[in-house]
């Protein structure tokens, strides 16, 4: 099973070491091959599941509660300034 | 003091009412302090050990894996990434062991995010198992299920994912729950596997196990997974009676592959359970070789969606960066050990454009197909008695390097994850080695009241969980 090792840790924002790129990428070409005997099973006709039990989507009213939650969420961040978050440059100029 | 150790939960529930929870505190404080080196069981102590002797749990203390969140205490879920988070808020089943008059004692280790079956990837050292220290607990939750064997803690919560409350309850001979899921909330754990996780306990009896089953569980608003259905009182369920029970033996669980002295054990299980009247079928889960790859598939999709926040912006690791699209990188890099990697990348592959039909549909669809053999099976016999795992406990280092040969330890466990049904790990014999060996029940959606009084009827008849391991 061919496994594009590069272009899938670059979707998963992932730097890997060199030596790391080539045992994941054998270990997940192995595994890619042992989940293949999925194929032997015609399943055509088969509904995927959704939900284990077939539970119905739960609601809750939506109703405006005191809440703490920002502030104690900032006072764990690596970075912050004001109510914000904080995160390096995204564009350089 | 070990004698205080020892006690089941129960018993010391009782007791500490009637004489002060602070002599037990002290004495697991002494043990477990004592032993943590030796089997690097947990990763902390909670810090404000102070006792709420006043509910129905009189303040003994209880341990929790470190990927359940207590409010302003650190959890790590075993990873550098996570590494010196304090969570602001209590999990439900925090919350709900607090008004019982639970004292939190000690927070367990794992393996990296729940990924794996032996607590190897742990980013704070693997733990050992009690009974063999060379050997691996189990996992995921390994530090749980040795913290319970070992007499450090009374009993644990661990979260199961594919068999990591039952695969370690097994390994290190105590008793490990995975209810049905939806029945525990799982508000304030942090995710691995959205439509499989549920929370559990591991306790040394089955009637440990239903005590708490009665306080955890319960439909929560904050979980919208979680299940309206009533819930019963599980410990008016341990009657011993099993007479006219139906259980099936399921012919795929015992397969080539699996040690001779398992299968030996659990066939043993089925006479006693024959002898005290319940009636033996043979049964067929025709998919069971499935299983595994298609949670491998399913699971990893789920765990890379959940591993996204991991990003370095809100809480936990940031590595130093000139943008931030480095800083992902770098972060998420420097963060995830080498399982967690691996997972994230085969659950990307798999959502990935081009391939989600041929792997994580495909998944879903013979998803289905397992869980029509069990509603067929459910037909027919009211629970179903299996090996929990192939093997003993393994070598430390055994099976690192090979992940397929990890990944099917948990062959027997991952079916009632794919079903969402309830299963547990009772500790039903010894290898020749002297290590222990664990059966599975499993029975129908929110029928855990069968599954615990069949447990409980095995358990008083051949008191297999009595024996401890030597620790000195």
């Amino acid at each position: 099973m061919e496994f594009n090792i590069e272009r899938v840790a670059e979707l998963a924002r992932l730097n890997l070491k060199p030596e790391e790129k080539q045992k994941l990428g054998k270990d997940l070409g192995a595994i890619l091959a042992y989940v293949q005997k999925l194929d032997a099973l015609d399943t055509k006709d088969v509904e995927p599941t959704s939900h284990v039990l077939n539970m119905e989507n739960v609601f809750r009213a939506d109703e405006v509660k005191p809440s703490d939650a920002a502030p104690k969420a900032l006072k764990h961040a690596p970075q912050t300034e004001g109510p914000f978050f904080k995160v390096p440059k995204i564009v350089h100029r | 003091m070990t004698g205080l150790c020892s006690l089941t939960f129960k018993e010391a529930i009782g007791i500490a009412k009637k004489d002060g929870v602070q002599p037990i505190l002290d004495a697991f404080q002494k043990r477990a302090q004592a032993l943590n080196p030796k089997i690097n069981a947990f990763l902390r102590f909670s810090k404000t050990a102070s006792a709420h002797a006043a509910g129905a749990l009189g303040g003994v203390p209880i341990s929790i894996k470190d990927n359940i969140c207590i409010d302003g205490a650190e959890v790590t879920c075993a990873s550098k990434i996570l590494a010196k988070h304090v969570p602001p808020y209590d999990a439900t089943v925090i919350t709900k062991l607090k008004n019982a008059g639970a004292t939190l004692f000690g927070q367990c280790n794992m393996d990296e995010f729940a990924f794996g079956s032996s607590c190897e990837t742990s980013a704070f050292g693997p733990c050992r198992n009690p009974w063999d220290l060379e050997r691996v607990p189990g996992g995921s939750s390994g530090g749980s299920a040795a913290s319970v064997a070992a007499d450090m803690t009374l009993a644990a919560l661990g979260s199961d994912t594919g068999g990591s409350i039952r695969q370690p309850a097994a390994l290190c001979s105590v008793v490990g729950v995975k209810p049905t899921y939806g029945r525990v909330s799982r508000y304030g754990l942090i995710a691995f596997g959205s439509s499989f996780d549920q929370i559990g306990p591991l306790t040394k009896t089955v009637e440990d196990a239903a005590i708490l089953m009665n306080i955890l569980c319960g439909h929560d608003p904050k979980d919208s997974t979680s299940s309206p259905e009533k819930v019963p009182d599980f410990t008016q369920a341990l009657t011993r009676n099993v007479k006219g029970l139906k259980i099936g033996l399921p012919k795929e669980y015992f397969i080539e592959g699996i040690d001779p002295e398992i299968e030996k054990s659990v066939r043993q299980a089925a006479e006693v359970y024959q002898k005290l009247g319940a009636e033996i079928k043979t049964i067929s889960l025709p998919h069971t070789e499935y299983s595994v790859a298609v949670y491998y598939v399913v699971a990893v999709a789920e765990a890379s969606s959940n591993l996204g926040r991991f990003d370095g912006v809100e809480y936990g690791l940031r590595a130093p960066a000139k943008d931030l699209r480095e800083m992902y990188f770098e972060t998420r890099d420097r963060g995830f050990g080498h399982e967690a990697k691996r997972r994230v990348l085969l659950g990307t592959f798999v959502l990935s454009a081009g391939y989600y039909e041929a792997y994580y549909l495909k998944g879903q669809k013979v998803r289905t197909l397992i869980r029509q053999d069990f509603e067929k099976a459910f037909k027919e016999v009211d629970v179903i008695l299996s090996p929990t795992s192939p093997t003993a406990a393994f070598k430390i280092g055994e099976k690192a390097a090979d992940p397929i040969a990890m990944y099917l330890s948990d062959i027997f466990t991952i079916p009632a994850n794919l079903a969402g049904i309830p299963a547990m790990s009772v500790p039903c014999g010894f290898t020749s080695g002297g290590l222990p060996i664990g059966m599975q029940l499993m029975a129908r959606p929110f029928d855990e009241s069968t599954m615990l009084r069949a447990a409980h009827a095995f358990e008083q008849e051949t008191g297999v969980y009595k024996k401890k391991p030597t620790l000195n």
